[in-house]
């Protein structure tokens, strides 16, 4: 029996539903071809953090500065150099060679701060040849004064500016904590975006007891995590017509069938090929497929959505009900 | 550099090294003030793939010395190659066996030679002709720039000159008057160079080459046979130079305009009077002549370009034939000659060659007269003056002219006001700290002017010799005509004082002229500022009807996202204000030369930089000026402190004070003596914020007083029974927690004036609040909330008594830090990584310690004058230090050692001839005397107390001839201090000789991996995968094992340390070396700002550099080689970080990974590879078990 694994996601035909999510798996441009060879159908390269460039040109600028000319002796205490990079020149670089790499679509990741700075990289993302992007929202509102409607409204904003300069397909990649995300999810859809990456895993902070520090810390996802997006996903599926990706949790074929069946156009990994390899990617592509035979499933399509929340027997499983219902049970 | 044969704004270095790279292929170079950036120019220009005119990029090559860098040249040359370098000072001196050598080769090179003043008395990086004064007897031709454009052009013309005629040519400039002198020059295009290039001298000199294809020698040693003789076969190529000089002026003259001779005249063509003098002093007699002619004198002057071969002919031929007076004035000193150099070549032409030439004329009075010394300023009033004194019936035959001579009387005094500038010139000073940006930002501004405008231009700037809080004043000066004017600028029309607090500091409107701009850098508003002004401002403002501008540029700068960097604004508003260009097309460039300075530094940086121009002018506000003064709000001025010490009321206050001009001859010690304990004279109040004690959460580590750089953090305790009388309330204390003095009461004072604000001492402190973690038992506040209070606990902390040194037993750093620090205060960079380890050593030792202190940063932060951090216990007793030379300095203290040594063997020797009369058991007491401890030492200084008693009563030669040596029978601690470009490069011959001559001398090297006070260019300590000036593209080779070739001796005490990774055992490690009765070297991990890490993190980093295997720690201890144990200690675990993780923290490793990411990789590899290796054989050293047989200094 043969199967038809391809999905569409942001507009492109994907040969498999399986993408390698932004993160350390695909900033190895030796990674690509093999992710492609292993049945990856996209790749999302890493974040650019517009913040953190921003801060090395300054943090450049100062070391440059806060000794020029300042003494008799010495004109500078380091060598001028004319090439070097702050990082943005050689994530443009890597799209560059991502593309000439590999046949499935690249899509680029972007994270920033400002409003003029999202528009203006994402712009540049687009010249390098990136084939979508992926609109990193990563926004800790620590400042009192601000309500989640303002904030809410500054990120749809954000959206339609980049949807206004770029051309090329934009998904957005969201936090979970949003108290009324289908809402939010459908302006955002209005502002422009052609699909949501679900979820976005914050950097959160860790604190080291000897040093009396707070350091940002990452930990690689577990599979309980996927039972999050996998809610979301399947809400969202019924109401909004754009694309959707899943994401955190992605360990096993199970995991990533579960997602599809929720509604999920694409599964996103990162966290298991961290911890088994990138040729984790092959084996989560042939237990897919392996499932599919035994449970005679032909397509992708086929079982895409077949468990939303509208399609599964049991809806309120994806409501709050759930929660009552395993409380009940416990006790 | 901008495009080809175009006006551009450069330096002097700049202009005369694009003409040696593009003219050469091997560019030996070493650094040298103020030389270094020719060196630095090539070595940046070479990285880059930038080709010569024959299209390959030349070879740029640092040495380990001038001396090295002259043998290299030597060699190329002889090989066949063109081959240059650049120097100064004491590098060319250095360079001067080579020299004799190339010269008598007939080879032919170019030295470039920003002339610098010789070190004497004192070091000077300043400049005069003493340096290449000293070489005119090699036999090299000497050609004199006066200018930047002639530094550009005679870099050339000596290029094309010495191909032709084989002899080497010296192309000297003026150090910092013409090195550092930014100029608006033509540039000589390529297509001229080609045009005169002489390719057939070139075949010629390849020709003569070196090669096994047609061998010869060269090099021989000869005898009294033929010796003279073949030095007498060279004189036809010296008596041909002139004229071959000569006539590359004149092609050069033909296809550039500029027309130069071996000797230029300039004035009246019918002078009576005329001056001769060589290098950028001629640029002030221009103005003089000028300004005596109109006003109907007839004086000249000649200007000697070509001095070496001294053409007598066409000099007497330049010399009008009216002249009745001269005046050859010298930039240098030749104490005990006839005269100086020039006056000599001069004096001996006229002898010889005026009766011949003017038959029928009396020969002209030849006066001579020095001036400008050390970059002494030369003005036109003084030419004037030395004119005028050619009018006198009897002239002073010898003079000096800059300075009052009251003890030999023979300088001129003169009117400063006799010749002023001319009204088309535009004079602006810019008053700056030199970390924010002043300079460049005048430098950006001439750029501006003289790439934008048909204006000439012209900037000149003047550092101090601070290396934290350093004040810098830039002059700049344009006019439609070309800038000739050689000395700073002596009325503005434009005065910028860039920091608002040099307001009660600096007299800064004393140079307005009347009507002139005044914009002020100024946190209060226009409504406000007037009452922050002294009084003697204010009438200057008012008196010279200024027009003041204030402009918030701090608060725009913060605005636009670039706290700190007020440079823009400033630089916006003299544009807006002076007028040069239209407002609009001046923000236009500004903005233009922000894209192309910044562009490379990130959007960001361009796009805040375009936000505080903006910024700027919407804040510039101009002040209407008051009718009257008003009384002024009490400014908080630093309290100098009161002494009686005449020297320091006298002179040091002055220097303090920047008015050291005024001090005349008589002021000054004739040897170059001077007190140490001075810098705590000099509160200079320079930090923003200040560490402040909370005595509650402190757990008496010591910490915070250990790695304070500048000895403002102290520690004292106060027995528990002395009361604290006369305390001010806001003194703190807390009950010390040791055991040893139970009861004492623990005080941690800041000397608030003397902080530079760095928090290292917060950094590194480990106690924290239990309530909110952020704060810590010291913490940095606004100075502002605190200076009243911290002034006050300061004056009553310095009398509190010291701790006597035999009670404390400085095993610990708690201890060490309860000793009084005798080095504090110093100018070094604030966070500086050498000077913790200086103050320790006082710590320690100071009381009995000597100090030979090679050149770099640790000798200008220790002995640039005006002060000196080297100070002095209540007793008087402190370091006593000199410093010799870069090369020298192992040599030097080996020297003390041994003067140490022969004095108290002199001393046993007469003591044992005076032992009856100054009693048996005394003598025996004081010979037997162990001396191993503080306790011992000070009952040893008691019986030396009653030996001098005794020796007073007697009455003998002997005993007159002993009282100046018993002080030697206490021990002196020799110690030996530099960087590593003294340690591992060019001084490292001697260093190596003098651990294995065995001698009781302790070195301390602080290894910063790169010459610190030349700017950081590499050195054999730098890393490898390092990015350093000179290693631009990352430093290749593996850093030099300095420590294992020491210990390779086997007797040698050697240690590797990091006082802020591991300070127990950097406490060890000196008291080891100490008491170690042969040779000890530690090697002392020091960050330094080339460093490119967070100077405030500087201690903590270390630890990361120990972790990393960066910086192994160790100790190897010949005395334990003697005992069969195992001399070498490795005090550091293995490595549990990778290399990357620590370097990747340093600018200097990671921006290397992001100009040239493989190569960065590539030798971040290999340089993980070195430490694995490395780590490895010290764990291997460290099971290795010697016998060494004991062996004194006499028989190593």
């Amino acid at each position: 029996m043969n199967i038809d694994f391809s999905t569409d996601y942001l507009g492109f035909k994907l040969s498999t539903p399986l993408v390698a999510s932004a993160g350390p798996v695909t900033s190895l441009p030796q990674n690509l071809p093999r992710l492609e060879e292993f049945g990856a159908g996209a790749i999302v390269l890493p974040s650019l953090f517009a913040e953190q460039i921003e801060h090395e040109e300054l943090a450049v600028y100062d070391f440059y500065s806060e000794m020029d000319e300042a003494h008799a002796e010495s004109r500078s205490y380091f060598p001028e150099m004319d090439f070097y990079n702050s990082g943005r020149d050689k994530y443009l670089q890597n799209i560059e060679l991502a593309k000439q790499s590999v046949k499935i679509p690249v899509f680029a990741s972007l994270n920033c701060r400002a409003a003029g700075q999202w528009t203006r990289e994402a712009k540049r993302l687009q010249d390098a040849g990136a084939d979508a992007i992926e609109i990193n929202i990563y926004d800790v509102v620590a400042d009192i004064e601000r309500d989640s409607r303002a904030v809410e409204l500054e990120q749809v904003k954000i959206i339609e500016s980049i949807r206004s300069q770029v051309q090329i397909p934009i998904a957005v990649k969201l936090g979970p904590y949003y108290t009324a995300l289908p809402h939010f999810a459908r302006q955002l859809a209005d502002a422009g975006a052609n699909g949501l990456v679900l979820f976005n895993r914050y950097l959160e902070p860790e604190m080291d007891l000897q040093e009396m520090s707070v350091q940002p810390h990452l930990e690689l996802s577990r599979p309980n995590e996927m039972r999050l997006p996998l809610r979301w996903i399947a809400i969202l599926r019924d109401v909004l017509p754009i694309s959707l990706a899943g994401t955190s949790g992605v360990h096993s074929p199970g995991d990533a069938i579960k997602l599809i069946m929720a509604g999920a156009d694409v599964v996103m990994m990162t966290s298991a090929m961290l911890k088994m390899g990138v040729d984790h990617m092959e084996s989560m592509f042939l237990g897919m497929k392996t499932w599919m035979h035994a449970n005679e499933y032909t397509s992708i399509t086929q079982m895409k959505g077949s468990m939303s929340r509208k399609n599964c027997p049991d809806p309120a499983g994806f409501e709050r009900s759930n929660y009552i219902k395993a409380i009940v049970s416990y006790v | 550099m901008a495009a080809e044969g175009k006006f551009i704004t450069c330096d002097g270095n700049e202009a005369a090294a694009e003409i040696a790279f593009k003219t050469n292929e091997v560019v030996a170079i070493y650094p040298i003030t103020p030389a270094s950036p020719m060196g630095e120019w090539s070595d940046a220009w070479a990285a880059m793939g930038k080709k010569n005119l024959d299209g390959i990029v030349p070879k740029v090559i640092e040495l380990q010395s001038e001396g090295g860098a002259a043998g290299t040249v030597h060699g190329a040359l002889q090989a066949g190659a063109l081959s240059t370098t650049f120097t100064a000072s004491q590098g060319l001196l250095l360079m001067i066996p080579n020299m004799f050598k190339i010269a008598g080769e007939l080879t032919p090179t170019v030295f470039h030679v920003a002339a610098r003043t010789i070190a004497t008395h004192a070091l000077s990086i300043f400049g005069d002709h003493s340096d290449v004064m000293t070489v005119r007897s090699c036999g090299w031709a000497m050609l004199a720039a006066t200018s930047v454009q002639e530094a550009h052009d005679f870099a050339l013309i000596s290029q094309i000159a010495t191909l032709r005629s084989r002899v080497p040519f010296v192309h000297f400039f003026d150090g910092f008057r013409t090195s550092h002198e930014v100029n608006k020059i033509e540039r000589i295009p390529d297509d001229v160079i080609r045009a005169l290039w002489p390719m057939d001298d070139v075949a010629a000199h390849r020709q003569r080459a070196l090669d096994p294809d047609r061998p010869v020698l060269r090099g021989s040693a000869q005898n009294p046979d033929i010796f003279f003789q073949a030095r007498e076969a060279a004189n036809p190529f010296y008596l041909a130079t002139p004229d071959i000089v000569q006539d590359a002026m004149d092609r050069f003259a033909g296809l550039t305009g500029r027309q130069y001779r071996a000797f230029d005249y300039y004035g009246a063509p019918d002078a009576e009077r005329v001056v001769v003098l060589m290098g950028s002093g001629a640029g002030a007699a221009y103005e003089a002549i000028d300004a005596l002619n109109r006003a109907g004198e007839r004086v000249g002057m000649i200007i000697v370009r070509l001095y070496r071969p001294f053409d007598a002919d066409r000099f007497m031929a330049t010399l009008p034939a009216t002249t009745r007076a001269i005046a050859v004035l010298d930039r240098t000193k030749e104490p005990g000659a006839a005269g100086e150099p020039l006056y000599q070549d001069v004096a001996a032409t006229l002898y010889r060659h005026w009766p011949i030439v003017n038959s029928q004329a009396a020969l002209p009075r030849v006066i001579h007269g020095r001036y400008g010394l050390s970059s002494k300023e030369f003005t036109p009033a003084m030419v004037a003056r030395i004119l005028d004194e050619l009018q006198e019936s009897s002239p002073k035959p010898e003079f000096t002219i800059g300075i009052v001579d009251d003890v030999t009387n023979l300088s001129l005094s003169y009117d400063a006001d006799r010749v002023s500038e001319s009204d088309q010139v535009t004079r602006a000073v810019f008053y700056g700290l030199g970390s924010d940006g002043t300079v460049g930002a005048t430098k950006n501004s001439a750029k501006i002017i003289g790439e934008n405008t048909p204006l000439h231009v012209q900037g000149y700037f003047v550092y101090d010799s601070k290396k934290s809080g350093a004040i810098t004043v830039s002059h700049l000066r344009f006019s439609p005509q070309p800038i000739q004017s050689t000395y700073l600028i002596q009325k503005a029309n434009f005065v910028a004082c860039h920091q608002f607090q040099f307001v009660d500091r600096l007299d800064m409107l004393e140079l307005a002229t009347p009507g002139a701009t005044f914009l002020l850098n100024s946190p209060f508003s226009a409504d406000e500022v007037w009452q922050q002004f002294p009084v003697a401002m204010q009438q200057q403002l008012i008196e010279k009807k200024l027009k003041l501008y204030v402009v918030d540029a701090a608060k725009v700068a913060s605005d636009a996202g670039l706290a700190g960097r007020i440079n823009t604004v400033m630089q916006t508003c003299f544009f807006a204000l002076s007028g040069i260009l239209p407002r609009d097309e001046a923000i236009e460039h500004i903005k233009t030369a922000i894209r192309k300075t910044y562009s490379k530094r990130g959007e960001a940086v361009v796009e805040r930089n375009f936000a505080a121009v903006d910024g700027a002018l919407a804040a510039l506000v101009e002040v209407p000026l008051p009718a009257n003064v008003v009384e002024t709000v009490q400014a908080a001025v630093s309290p100098i402190p009161e002494t009686t010490d005449d020297f320091i009321n006298r002179i040091t206050k002055l220097l303090i004070a920047g008015k050291g001009e005024l001090l005349p001859v008589s002021a000054m010690p004739v040897d170059g003596t001077f007190p140490t304990g001075t810098a705590q004279f000099e509160k200079r109040s320079i930090a923003a914020e200040i560490p402040i004690w909370d005595p509650s959460i402190c757990i008496d580590c010591g910490l915070c007083s250990f790695v304070c750089p500048h000895a403002a953090i102290r520690m004292k305790l106060r027995p528990s029974d002395a009361a604290p009388n006369g305390a001010p309330e806001s003194f703190r204390d807390k009950d010390w927690s040791g055991k040893d003095f139970a009861g004492a009461k623990l005080t941690i004072q800041v000397a608030p004036d003397d902080c530079t604000g760095c928090g290292v001492c917060v950094d590194v402190c480990p106690a924290r609040s239990k309530t909110v973690a952020k704060h810590k038992a010291i913490n940095m506040e606004s100075k502002w909330d605190h200076l009243d209070a911290e002034r006050a606990n300061f004056e009553y902390f310095l009398n509190i008594p010291e701790m006597p040194r035999d009670q404390v037993k400085a095993d610990v750093v708690k201890a060490t830090q309860l000793l009084q620090p005798l080095f504090e205060f110093s100018g070094a960079c604030a966070g500086c990584g050498e000077t913790p380890y200086l103050k320790l050593l006082t710590q320690l030792f100071g009381d009995r310690t000597m100090v030979a202190n090679a050149t770099g940063c640790s000798s200008i932060y220790g002995g640039n004058l005006p002060t000196t951090p080297w100070t002095t216990n209540k007793d008087g007793r402190g370091p006593a230090w000199a410093n010799s030379l870069f090369e020298d300095n192992a040599e030097f203290g080996l020297g003390m050692r041994l003067a140490v040594e022969e004095r108290q063997y002199l001393a046993i020797h007469l003591l044992g001839q005076l032992s009856e009369q100054l009693g048996e058991m005394l003598v025996q007491d004081v010979l037997n005397a162990r001396c191993s401890n503080d306790q011992e030492i000070i009952e040893q200084r008691a019986r030396i107390v009653t030996l001098r008693e005794r020796l007073a009563k007697v009455d003998s030669p002997l005993a007159r001839q002993l009282e100046p040596l018993v002080d030697a029978l206490v021990p002196r601690s020799v110690w030996i201090v530099g960087g590593d470009g003294w340690a591992y490069d060019i001084g490292f011959g001697g260093l190596d000789h003098v651990l294995a001559s065995g001698n009781n001398v302790n070195v301390l090297v602080l290894d910063t991996g790169v010459y610190s006070n030349t700017g950081g260019q590499a050195s054999k300590a730098t890393p490898r995968a390092a990015a350093a000036k000179f290693a631009a593209d990352g430093k290749a080779a593996r850093k030099k094992d300095l420590g294992m070739l020491a210990v390779s001796y086997g007797h040698v005490y050697v240690a590797q340390i990091a006082m802020g990774a591991n300070p127990q055992q950097t406490i060890r490690a000196f008291l080891e070396a100490e008491s170690y009765p042969g040779p000890s070297l530690l090697i002392a991990y020091s960050q330094c700002i080339a460093h490119g890490i967070d100077m405030t993190t500087g201690m903590t980093h270390q630890k990361d550099a120990v972790k990393s295997g960066f910086w192994p720690l160790y100790r190897y201890d010949p005395r334990q080689a003697r005992q069969g144990g195992h001399p070498f200690q490795l005090d550091s675990r293995k490595p549990t970080i990778p290399l990357k993780d620590f370097v990747m923290k340093e600018a200097r490793f990671a921006m290397l990974a992001r100009s040239d990411a493989a190569r960065a990789q590539m030798l971040l590899q290999k340089a993980q590879a070195d430490i694995n290796d490395q780590f490895h054989y010290y764990e291997q050293m460290g099971a290795i078990e010697r016998e060494l047989c004991d062996a004194t200094a006499e028989e190593v």
